[in-house]
């Protein structure tokens, strides 16, 4: 294997594993305060998309990073409205929320762009001194963009708010024992809401970080099976970051691999390049059936008064 | 008794109908800001999906609705989360689709035919046996599992078809073509397969063993409580398994209807994404297989004069998903104005012991 192969299977490691690291970092969040989203992939469609449109035309790629997290906060409004305030099933209102992201996306974008798929420039790269000098891993991690040290930021801050933070207690207790926080004091709506939203955000990213930085076009459905990948690696990840870090980035690997293996001359067929991550996840939960951990009060809504 | 069942079913009735409703005029509101005609867009809907013969393609389209409903029904009675369907279909459809131009070669029409309908149903119901395995021995939530091997097999089914199944006379990557005489007949007079019929008996077959036998009582009581079925001794992870085979089984049926009544073979990237659509029209249905009928009816009208509608309007063919998500949205919503505290929660429990069944008994 040459210095090409490993520098593209690390660089594109980084670039197909941000989104699933925004999104899972998100799901994480959600996941821990009760409430299992499994419309992350509409609100990363509609962050992709808000996030393209308003770097297209801004031309700075922040403001479209930006516009990403509102439109998959607003999404997630949605789930925190139905699912949080008014206490309707999770998994319904999930697939509501997945359909209208990708129907809603679809129907934008093939009425403002029709069938041309216009593109950005990348973002500005940050070439750290020193490190980028590195072979193999200087031109693949040491000269990212800024948005990946944000996202190994957010790790770091996920990580402590959840652990270390009476945030993080909070929204840890909502997921296990709603009434118990309850009676201490705290609204368990407004836990969870506050949680949904960060979400939304976080998914909003994660789809904005696909089209702006990864590829640099919107196309429809591009997030393609991602979403339901990220809750898997956060259910995996039970509730810590750095786990959710390790694993976004060996799915990652697993996204990458196939191209990798053409930059070094191995030809595979791209169904099977596709299909290589929905396997390895699928071998990953059947050798750790057991060890997948959701919170107890996971999926069941909380109403003031009601026992359990 | 009867006479309140009676008043719920109809309350039922009038709360899916205002559901669809007002997914209808916001569909038309958004259509409206996107700067269509939203009148014009729903009148080409009724002119393609309805007028014109265009009932027929309707009717046609419904046989395979009608089928994959069923496995839906089946399965979420049991309180199973079959989310795969996409992938259980388009396996199935592959191996139908790649099986049969060798098949009616070498057999009669009829033998074929039922063999390769047996095929559809083979291949579906094996396609779940990871994620029920999985749920029945380990707890597993099958939500995942199921949509990990739902895009297992959508992508397992192109690499057959631009693989072993290539047709050799054609530059786009499909199966050969099966010969048109030897597929499912017409019923006389129409251009609608037979296969409507397999999917209405499918219907009828599936009511009645919900409502009226025991195994259909078991599987309510597993879906409704699965610990209180534990503990009133039914074999649950029996269940489970047969339940799920049952699901992707009645999809992959679907499958051969769809390839053998209407197409006669297969392209590679083909997937009419039936089964999240289906997944909101089973829950609009309240798990009722005979409520699924008029559900599915207007659905098929949808797509089929959808088709023709979006390209009229100049748009993608997806706002059928946006109006599927919505109506998706407003039937949650409906269900708020009519269910009690405690059966809100109910539902909420269920939805609990199905993600951790196996782990607390």
């Amino acid at each position: 294997m040459t210095v090409a192969f490993w520098t593209s299977l690390l660089s594109g490691m980084v670039l197909a594993g941000m989104p699933l690291l925004f999104t899972s970092l998100g799901e994480t969040i959600s996941e821990q305060s009760g409430i299992l989203n499994i419309g992350l992939e509409g609100m990363m469609l509609v962050g992709a998309y808000a996030g393209f449109v308003a770097a297209l035309y801004s031309h700075s790629p922040w403001v479209g990073v930006i516009a990403g997290i509102a439109a998959g906060m607003v999404m997630s409004s949605i789930m925190a409205v139905f699912c949080v305030r008014l206490g309707l099933d999770q998994i319904v209102v999930g697939i509501a929320i997945l359909l209208l992201g990708e129907g809603l996306t679809s129907l934008l974008h093939g009425a403002q762009f029709g069938t041309s798929y216009p593109r950005l420039e990348g973002m500005m790269r940050i070439e750290i001194p020193l490190l980028s000098k590195i072979p193999v891993i200087g031109p693949s991690i040491f000269s990212q963009p800024l948005i990946f040290w944000v996202g190994i930021a957010l790790v770091i801050v996920v990580r402590w708010v959840l652990r270390s933070t009476n945030w993080g207690l909070n929204i840890r207790a909502a997921g296990e024992k709603p009434g118990a926080l309850d009676a201490a004091g705290v609204n368990v709506t407004w836990t969870r809401t506050a949680a949904v939203l960060a979400t939304g955000g976080f998914a909003g990213i994660g789809g904005a970080y696909m089209a702006i930085v990864a590829s640099g076009i919107f196309v429809p459905f591009m997030t393609n099976g991602l979403g339901f990948i990220a809750i898997v690696i956060s259910m995996l990840a039970r509730g810590r970051a750095l786990w959710a870090l390790v694993g976004s980035f060996l799915f990652g690997i697993c996204l990458q691999i196939g191209t990798s293996l053409q930059v070094a001359g191995i030809n595979i067929p791209t169904d099977v390049i596709f299909m290589l991550p929905f396997l390895v996840v699928m071998i990953v939960l059947i050798i750790s059936a057991r060890q997948a951990y959701l919170p107890a009060a996971l999926c069941v809504p909380y109403k003031r008064g009601q026992r359990g | 008794m009867a006479r309140s069942s009676w008043k719920r079913g109809s309350g039922q009735v009038t709360r899916a109908i205002i559901a669809i409703v007002v997914a209808l005029i916001v569909g038309g509101i958004i259509l409206l800001l996107l700067g269509r005609n939203p009148l014009a867009f729903y009148a080409d809907i009724f002119r393609a999906g309805v007028l014109n013969g265009g009932w027929q393609d309707s009717i046609t389209r419904m046989s395979v609705l009608l089928l994959m409903g069923m496995g839906y029904v089946v399965a979420f009675r049991g309180g199973i989360w079959n989310i795969g369907g996409d992938g259980q279909f388009l396996l199935s459809a592959a191996l139908i689709a790649g099986a049969g131009p060798a098949l009616f070669a070498v057999m009669p029409q009829g033998w074929a035919l039922i063999i390769l309908g047996l095929i559809g149903i083979v291949v579906g119901g094996s396609w779940t046996i990871v994620p029920s395995y999985l749920r029945a021995s380990y707890g597993l939530n099958e939500i995942i599992t199921s949509v990990m091997m739902s895009f297992l097999g959508i992508y397992l089914a192109n690499i057959l078809i631009k693989g072993p199944f290539r047709s050799e006379e054609t530059t786009v990557p499909q199966t050969d073509v099966m010969p048109f005489d030897k597929l499912l007949p017409k019923i006389p007079g129409t251009t609608i397969p037979v296969g409507i019929f397999v999917a209405l008996a499918a219907v009828v077959g599936l009511h009645y063993v919900m409502t009226r036998t025991s195994i259909g009582l078991r599987l309510t009581v597993m879906g409704a409580n699965a610990r209180a079925a534990l503990h009133a001794g039914l074999k649950v992870r029996r269940l489970i398994m047969a339940a799920f085979f049952a699901s992707g089984a009645f999809i992959g049926l679907g499958a051969a209807m769809e390839i053998l009544g209407v197409w006669g073979y297969m392209r590679a990237d083909w997937n009419p994404k039936y089964g999240l659509t289906l997944f909101a029209l089973v829950f609009l249905a309240r798990l009722n297989a005979l409520a699924v009928i008029p559900l599915t009816g207007l659905f098929a009208v949808l797509t089929i004069g959808g088709h023709t509608a979006s390209r009229n309007a100049d748009l993608p063919n997806d706002f059928m998903l946006l109006l599927v998500g919505l109506i998706l949205l407003f039937m949650t919503l409906s269900e708020l104005i009519s269910m009690g505290k405690a059966r809100r929660r109910a539902l909420g429990q269920r939805i609990v012991q199905a993600l951790r069944l196996g782990r607390e008994p």
